[in-house]
């Protein structure tokens, strides 16, 4: 990340895309729609409460590139004669087609719908996610020369098998939205499951929705059934909550952008009843709920009755595998749920792997891409005959970045700046049509401050302790405390004696080996570390140095290239 | 010059003191010297124990004369007073500056060059008058700016960097201050903060001139196999004499001396300096007992520690009968009587 960040700084913005294009086949999809599991690990948020957004400078990149076809992995015009069907076009078998093509594979996806995408298309609202910004990413992927069949559902795993393909890859997603059985739910027309209402929403079967609205559920399914609603013609809707604030499943930044379109998020209320009066839905009965401290044990205060025209059921989703029959040799667990390798996604039939929702059940678009690339080594082993627990090792690279005397190949410097504000698109105006995109991305004065924001945390103090001389002018340089030299001892009782105490117990305390002059240790707190290399300019034996750290992650086909690689071709 | 100046990011937890300052907030400019010399630590060391004592920074003056370690006042508590005199010549002004205002905190940083060649005579009259003043002689063995020559603090046998050794006698800044009667006698290591913050808070203290010589290795000059003021040369040959403490006011206050080779020695302000690992009959504060313990270890041994006390001698403003309060806030008339009045007193000497 920080590498492609430092891209994005130096104005490089394709190169920047490809590099995060790498692990991430998808940048300017997720650079709106991503989850973020990233920016909760972001160093910087330790230090100023808010991390790098590394997800809108993600979209800076993609938005801001140029052509990048000739930077693509080149095709081979011949097959390898192995045949790979990949059932559902989502984000998981997009991946593994993104993965096999350059391999020489014939890839082949059956999609149910007219067009590719899965949920990307379904449940993601035109008005976070315009239709060119995903045509464009899942267009890379197809124009590599996979034959995709849409309109075509697998009614039958059983029928595909007989069609010989080397490898089965099920990318089906967890397709059906949870029911909500209460006293009325049968009695109109009116009452919708939240993802198929943003399906319909997607593809144009759905323009309009009632003017009170009531969505059930709070996670960021519901932040999109509220949204589309408010544009779709509701003026009163309101998210009801079962517990309060701080427990809810939505993304607080999909929160915050409810709320700023007018959208009512009610706490502490139980969906009771549905009232519906001669086949026409009047609203809903709730429990009011008191919580106690941890939100774990609830009384019922009373009963309310709140009027609505539609109801929306956004509970969560599960998986559903009617069509894959139960005598393949594919085990299922009494849920339903297939039982599926965690490392090699394999099912319990060789051959026949598992990935994205479809695998574990929901999560988000960045882990089936994740699951993506690793069933393709899994398939690409498959088919070559090799075990497909033989799974190739990562590597990594440690380089200096020092140019000269205090002088690195990186900017050292920390900059206070503030994580920059997303700029939204007028109230008045975003309402005006279903795909208008609310976030604007940001400007290049944004851009630039954020950037400067990453601590570079790539970079690191790398210590050699037969050259120190135990001066002490790391320790006394260095602005966040990280440093100390002092006696060895047990790690929890040396956390306790530091120049700043290690109280982040998930970050390891590095201690040096006992230092030439008195034996003592170097040890270094890694928490806060803002990658200034001071330590290392201050230091007059170079004891210190900084050294980019590269992963090198392997890929289907690729065992020991993958980010490193290009990105040192990148800056070549 | 390093790349950047500090960056502003702070440790979370950072502690504040009772005036709610961080120790950030004690620091000065970015250091030019050299990277690794002995004096940035020392800088570090003065900056921890301004910290802990809650030192308010505008009721400090530091000055200094020339040489590096005359350039690292600039390097500590941007927020003070500060002055950088003629060589040699920094105990001059601290004693004018104390004359006019007694209350400030006066922190003198010297170094060997300073103090004992072109200042030495300076040095010398300012402990003869007992200034009120924390005087750091930054102690290594080197004339750094000059490119390495000998000092008058190098030791006879000790190697320049191409391998002559020194045959001059060096002056001993400690048994030079003892035989002249100062008040505060410390020595002690820039790698050694351990020991050295207590001895500057106890200098800080002390109603009365503290001198706190400190081995500072020199990284550029004089840190090589030969040398008596290297790192290695240091560490190896310390000799701890003593381990001060120094206890705040309204603290326990101590036995004066008990028998297991412990003893404390109250300050003028109510603090308390208590001295641990005392060698048997160590007194700190019996001026002969002190000079004949140094006389008696090995000739190599560099003796650290807070070595001899006197809290309660006269200073300055008590030797002369000066104003108890500080010249800066009498009235302009009161200083200044007038013609007439200088009419009358000259009349008196006719």
């Amino acid at each position: 990340m920080p590498q492609y960040i430092r891209l994005i700084a130096q104005g490089k913005y394709t190169d920047a895309y490809m590099v995060n294009r790498e692990s991430n086949v998808f940048p300017a999809i997720l650079g709106r729609t991503c989850d973020r599991p990233c920016e909760p690990a972001c160093r910087r948020g330790r230090l100023d409460g808010a991390p790098v957004a590394i997800c809108r400078l993600k979209r800076v990149a993609a938005d801001l590139k140029g052509d990048i076809s000739h930077l693509l992995p080149k095709i081979p015009t011949e097959s390898n004669g192995k045949r790979v069907a990949l059932i559902g076009a989502g984000p998981s078998s997009l991946t593994v087609a993104n993965d096999l093509r350059p391999l020489g594979y014939e890839v082949t996806i059956f999609e149910k719908q007219n067009k590719p995408g899965g949920l990307m298309r379904s449940n993601i609202p035109s008005f976070r996610l315009p239709e060119k910004v995903l045509d464009d990413e899942v267009g890379t992927i197809l124009d590599m020369g996979v034959d995709i069949r849409y309109n075509s559902p697998v009614s039958s795993l059983q029928g595909l098998l007989n069609d010989k393909y080397d490898a089965v890859f099920v990318g089906t997603g967890a397709p059906r939205g949870k029911e909500l059985d209460l006293p009325g739910r049968k009695d109109t027309d009116r009452i919708h499951i939240g993802i198929d209402w943003l399906e319909s929403v997607a593809f144009g079967h759905i323009d309009k929705i009632g003017e009170r609205v009531l969505i059930i559920g709070v996670g960021n399914t519901a932040m999109d059934c509220c949204r589309s609603s408010r544009r779709l013609g509701g003026k009163d809707i309101k998210v009801m909550a079962r517990r309060p604030r701080g427990y809810f499943k939505a993304s607080p930044w999909e929160l915050d952008d409810a709320e700023e379109e007018g959208i009512d998020i009610v706490i502490n209320h139980a969906p009771k009843r549905f009232v519906v009066e001669n086949g026409v839905l009047k609203g809903m009965e709730f429990e009011r709920l008191e919580w106690d401290a941890e939100a774990k044990k609830s009384r019922v205060i009373d009963e309310v009755f709140l009027p609505a025209d539609d109801v929306i059921l956004a509970i969560g989703q599960e998986n559903a595998f009617p069509w894959i029959e139960r005598d393949l040799g594919i085990e299922f667990d009494k849920w339903g749920m297939p039982t599926v390798d965690k490392a090699t996604f394999q099912s319990t039939r060789p051959g026949v792997f598992f990935g994205g929702d479809a695998a574990w059940g929901p999560k988000n678009i960045i882990w089936a891409v994740a699951h993506g690339h690793q069933a393709a080594i899994s398939i690409h082993n498959h088919c070559q005959g090799v075990p497909v627990t033989d799974r190739p090792k990562q590597g990594s690279n440690l380089v200096s970045q020092k140019m000269g005397i205090s002088e690195w190949s990186y900017h050292n410097d920390y900059n206070p700046s503030k994580r920059q504000k997303m700029q939204h698109v007028e109230l008045t105006k975003r309402f005006q049509q279903l795909n208008i995109e609310v976030e604007l991305g940001f400007d290049p004065e944004q851009t630039a401050r954020e950037v400067q924001r990453c601590l570079n945390c790539d970079i690191e103090t790398v210590f050699v302790e037969k050259r120190c001389i135990e001066c002490d002018a790391c320790v006394d340089i260095c602005p966040v405390q990280c440093l100390t030299i002092t006696r060895d001892g047990e790690e929890s009782e040396l956390r306790t004696r530091l120049s700043a105490p290690a109280t982040n117990l998930e970050q390891a305390i590095y201690a040096s080996n006992p230092l030439p002059q008195t034996g003592r240790a170097m040890v270094k707190d890694e928490d806060v570390c803002v990658h200034c290399g001071l330590c290392a300019e201050r230091c007059p034996t170079a004891a210190w140095d900084m050294q980019k750290f590269d992963l090198l992650i392997p890929y289907a086909g690729a065992p020991n290239s993958g980010v490193s690689c290009t990105t040192s071709s990148v800056l070549a | 010059m390093p790349s950047i100046a500090k960056p502003i990011a702070t440790h979370p937890t950072l502690q504040r003191n009772a005036l709610g300052l961080t120790i950030r907030d004690y620091e000065g400019s970015m250091s030019t010297l050299c990277a690794g010399c002995g004096h940035d630590s020392i800088t570090a060391a003065i900056i921890r124990a301004l910290w802990e004592l809650d030192t308010q920074p505008h009721m400090v003056a530091k000055l200094s004369g020339i040489g590096c370690s005359s350039k690292t006042p600039t390097y500590f508590l941007s927020g003070a007073h500060g002055f950088n005199s003629a060589h040699g010549r920094m105990p001059a002004i601290v004693t004018g500056a104390g004359a006019a205002d007694r209350d400030l905190l006066y922190i003198g940083v010297s170094g060997d060059g300073d103090s004992l060649s072109i200042g030495l005579g300076q040095m010398c009259h300012a402990i003869r008058r007992n200034i009120r003043m924390a005087y750091i002689l930054e102690n290594n063995g080197v004339y750094g700016l000059t490119k390495g020559q000998f000092s008058a603090s190098s030791d006879i046998g000790s190697k320049s960097k191409r391998g002559e050794p020194n045959r001059m006698a060096p002056i001993d800044p400690v048994r030079l201050a003892l035989s002249l009667g100062a008040t505060f006698i410390a020595r002690s290591f820039s790698g050694d903060k351990e020991q050295l913050v207590p001895i500057l808070k106890a200098a800080f203290t002390h109603r009365g001139f503290a001198l706190v010589d400190v081995v500072s290795p020199c990284v550029t000059f004089n840190d090589h196999e030969g040398s008596t003021k290297s790192y290695k040369h240091t560490r190896k040959n310390t000799l701890r004499a003593t381990q001060a403490d120094w206890v705040p006011p309204q603290s326990e206050i101590l036995a004066q001396i008990s028998k297991s080779g412990t003893t404390s020695v109250a300050m003028h302000d109510g603090s308390v300096v208590h001295f641990s690992t005392v060698p048997k009959d160590y007194d700190p504060t019996d001026r002969r007992k002190v000079a004949a313990y140094l006389d008696d270890q090995p000739a190599n041994a560099v003796v650290t520690g807070l070595l001899y006390i006197d809290p309660n001698a006269p200073d300055m403003h008590e030797l002369g009968q000066s104003s108890p309060t500080p010249l800066r806030d009498l009235a302009y008339e009161k200083l200044c009587p007038g013609s007439a009045e200088l009419e009358r007193m000259q009349e008196e000497f006719r």
